[in-house]
């Protein structure tokens, strides 16, 4: 990083000490970004600013929520209904939630979709992959702080996972839980680490953007940046071009916050919670519902395995998955733009994960059993089996020689444009 | 002393890697209080019983009482329910047990309500609640069906519903704990 030299003198004085300016110039000023990013790029800054804000209104809501099973409830109702604003802050950071899993899915699967897990980017992607486990662990103790119907027993059944682990499931529960059953020892402990976990996030964030500004972004045609014709600076191109998606991104959570505050939750968390009656159908929230799917998908032991534990495995194994994915897929090609065979099958993976959040939202009776069944085996089916076969059997299509070469090719020729818009669709 | 060391061994090596293993017992000494403190306290521990009057409860019906914090049913077999208990052969059960094993007076079924396999209470206690394919209760979360003396007949959970520590007070009162 070669240093800048300042007029002011203040600055000149800090930067000689400690090159903050130097060090933001070189990564957010001058930063070459390939020319030719879409808008899927855009959910990597969103996500940063998602968290921001979810940090901001946590620490506003903690200074009058109160971690107690006898005064949880009412707390969250003096928010809503005494608090200044706390009814804004609070749906603010309800929804967010949402917002924040929305916005790293679709991260995700353009990651998916460009090959962006592929070398040298690997251990970028799995760090990316422990940021999506801290967000669901976060959001799971996060939602059972109201306290109501859903946030007991969604606690209940999740903690109760580690009880299939065998000979020390039941002592692992117990411990987990700090007594008998979920009760104030575990509000208590949920209230601490949901506390912390955010700022293990920021912390695994800042890897995972260190990590990116040493490979520098992949692009939608998955080629490297040869030269300067390749790229042009972060600034003002992308934080122009972010802010533009940013603006389009606060509208819909806006939107969420203001006219639709309750859609995403469910009724049953208004109801305090009560360890005696369990709600007539337990679902989590919309971003867990693929994997609530998994978890139900197997009814039948698997050899001495029982049930119960298969569909913990399966469950976490879905996830796990995604760490030895770079390794999983063999394709020397990166972006789906140039591979025609598995193009098709990254949709039918994300029709597949759609399909299992259905499955995982309705209750576990009638065809829903074996589409859920069916549903697991084909993520499964497309990791494990799929990703390694096609990258050895499929031709690519040729790559452009440059990105910058890819660029002129399509804005020149009418019917290139065309396919650069079908490409971002 | 110096004669017993290797060839590039010194006195210094060993200071080195015992005072790393003082250090390392150390740190794991001082990690168990740690982890420890989310073990159930004291007072979680003290466990309580409960007596409860079972002179209400009328055949067929079951009630569910609050014990360590979780959800008990106490139901009131019918003789048809019993007989249908006992015409299973153990052998054949995912979680082998006869129900001679699971009560001490046939009418009375007493049983932990958390479903094993995650932890839900099962409906079936009243008369008209949906109470699965084999006439016990049905867990409405991942669909697990029980049978007339708890045990697991269909769906994801592992294991009978646990019986809990009881015994008869007198005819019309149990104590559990």
């Amino acid at each position: 990083m070669e240093k800048q030299t300042y007029n002011n003198a203040v600055v000149r004085w800090i930067d000689d000490r400690l090159p903050i300016f130097s060090f933001m110039d070189h990564e957010y000023n001058q930063f070459p970004m390939p020319k030719n990013l879409n808008y899927w790029w855009n959910f990597g800054a969103l996500a940063t600013v998602v968290l921001v804000a979810m940090i901001v209104t946590g620490i506003v809501l903690a200074m009058h929520y109160t971690p107690h099973t006898s005064m949880a409830f009412d707390s969250v109702e003096h928010i809503m209904r005494d608090v200044n604003y706390g009814w804004l802050i609070r749906y603010i950071h309800a929804n967010g939630a949402s917002m924040f899993f929305i916005v790293v899915y679709i991260h995700i699967f353009r990651g998916l979709y460009y090959g962006s897990y592929k070398a040298p980017r690997e251990l970028l992607w799995m760090i990316g992959v422990v940021i999506l486990l801290l967000m669901m662990a976060t959001a799971f103790m996060g939602y059972v702080l109201p306290w109501g119907q859903m946030s007991f027993w969604g606690a209940k059944v999740i903690t109760n996972l580690f009880s299939a682990i065998p000979l020390v499931g039941e002592s692992v529960v117990e411990w987990l839980w700090g007594g008998y059953t979920v009760d104030n020892a575990t509000l208590n402990r949920f209230y601490s680490l949901h506390y912390l976990l955010p700022f293990v996030i920021v912390g695994v964030v800042v890897l995972h953007i260190a990590a990116l500004h040493v490979t520098g972004s992949n692009n939608p045609d998955g080629i490297d940046m040869k030269g300067p014709q390749d790229s042009v600076p972060f600034n003002p191109y992308f934080t122009a071009k972010d802010s533009v998606g940013l603006g389009v991104f606060l509208l819909i959570w806006a939107a969420f916050v203001f006219y639709a505050p309750d859609y995403l939750g469910h009724p049953e968390n208004y109801i305090e919670a009560n360890p005696l009656v369990t709600p007539p159908h337990i679902v989590p929230e919309w971003y867990f519902l693929p994997f609530y799917a998994i978890l139900r998908a197997i009814t039948f032991d698997v050899w001495f395995i029982e049930a119960k534990l298969m569909g913990v495995l399966l469950m976490f194994a879905s996830i796990l998955v995604l760490f030895i994915l770079p390794w999983l897929d063999t394709s020397k090609v990166r972006s789906c733009r140039y591979r025609p065979i598995y193009k098709w099958f990254f949709w039918v993976l994300l029709i597949d994960c759609v399909v299992l959040g259905w499955v995982g939202a309705n209750k576990p009776e009638g065809m829903f059993p074996l589409i859920g069944l069916i549903g697991t085996g084909y993520y499964f089916f497309h990791f494990l089996i799929l990703l390694p076969i096609l990258g050895k059997i499929e031709t690519p299509l040729p790559l452009p020689t440059s990105i910058s070469e890819s660029v002129t090719r399509r804005s020149g020729a009418p019917a290139g444009a065309t396919a650069a818009t079908g490409g971002n669709a | 002393m110096a004669d017993s060391l290797a060839e590039g061994e010194t006195r210094r090596d060993f200071l080195f890697l015992a005072a790393g293993a003082v250090g390392g017992v150390g740190a794991a000494c001082f990690a168990w209080p740690l982890i420890d403190q989310m073990n159930p306290a004291a007072d979680v521990l003290a466990l309580s019983s409960v007596e409860i009057d079972i002179s209400a409860v009328p055949e067929g019906q079951g009630i569910t009482v609050k014990w360590r914090g979780q959800p008990v049913f106490v139901r009131h077999r019918t003789p048809k329910e019993i007989e249908e208990a006992r015409a299973v052969s153990a052998s054949t059960l995912r979680d082998p047990q006869t129900d001679e094993q699971r009560v001490t007076k046939p009418e009375w079924l007493i049983v932990s309500g958390s479903c094993t396999h995650l932890g839900c209470v099962p409906v079936g206690n009243k008369v008209g609640s949906d109470r699965g394919e084999f006439g016990g209760w049905f867990c409405p979360c991942h669909g697990s069906h029980y049978d007339t003396s708890g045990r697991i007949r269909k769906g994801p959970a592992p294991k009978n519903l646990l019986v809990p520590p009881y015994s008869f007070v007198s005819d019309t009162k149990i104590k559990i704990g």
